[in-house]
């Protein structure tokens, strides 16, 4: 049986955005796919030693927020200094008593099971960021080495 | 006693977690050997399908009992 291939492009550093590629490289990894994850400008973040990712109510309407306050609050008051930092650490919690994964947890099953991860390197420099910041593993490339990778892929994703 | 030679307790995980032990606990067994999962995440029961269709093992049993998923799976 030929293992099929799953190529994933990772672009957000937001602790919902950065759900779906780790979700889906550790599934498909367990279902016995070949897995590689491209992480380009904002997706670096989940590349980090320590993931410090938030979750952000401004400029997300659809984000569903305690005392509903989805429906009622003022847009504008989203806005509000540390408004972000507590909506991100009740987000947590709410994953934790409802047994979702940490993405550190998701990052260390790929890991595992040898999901390559690739560092934008054009990315990497414009943000003036250090290979030392990322976690092992990670290899350093270009659009052309996705497609190398992609080309051959049975399932192609952008996140 | 139902008949299996390793037991995993998935309960409060959530998607993928269930998957993701069970494939980890696999691993550790031989051909033919009978898992025995306990899961509490509904969304469990059509993706241990899914899971024995494109792994080749074999979901011998998939059942709710007392609020609870549990299934047999066997490794091929």
């Amino acid at each position: 049986m030929s293992e099929k291939k799953l190529a994933i492009i990772a672009t957000k550093g937001t602790l919902d955005w950065g759900y779906p590629p780790f979700i889906l490289a550790s599934t498909a990894a367990a279902l016995g796919y070949d897995v590689e994850i491209f992480f380009t400008f904002y997706g670096l973040q989940l590349l980090k030693k320590k993931i410090n990712v938030q979750v952000s109510p401004l400029g997300n309407p659809g984000m569903p927020m305690p005392m509903a306050m989805d429906k009622w609050f003022p847009v504008l008051g989203t806005a509000i200094p540390g408004m972000q930092s507590v909506m991100t650490m009740m987000m947590k919690n709410k994953m934790k008593s409802k047994g979702v994964a940490s993405l550190e947890e998701l990052r260390e099953v790929c890991q595992e099971a040898e999901v390559r991860m690739i560092a934008c390197q054009m990315t990497v420099d414009l943000f003036d960021m250090s290979p030392t910041d990322f976690i092992d593993g990670v290899e350093f490339g270009g659009a052309a080495l996705f497609f190398e990778f992609a080309g051959e892929s049975d399932i192609t994703l952008f996140m | 006693m139902a008949d299996f030679d390793q037991e995993l307790d998935a309960s409060g995980l959530n998607c993928p977690l269930p998957i993701l032990r069970a494939k980890k606990a696999l691993a550790g067994m031989s051909a033919g050997q009978v898992l025995h999962i306990i899961a509490t995440d509904p969304g469990a029961v059509k993706d241990f399908e899914a899971f024995a269709k494109q792994t080749g093992n074999e979901l011998m049993e998939s059942k709710e009992e007392g609020g609870k998923f549990v299934f047999l799976m066997k490794k091929n």
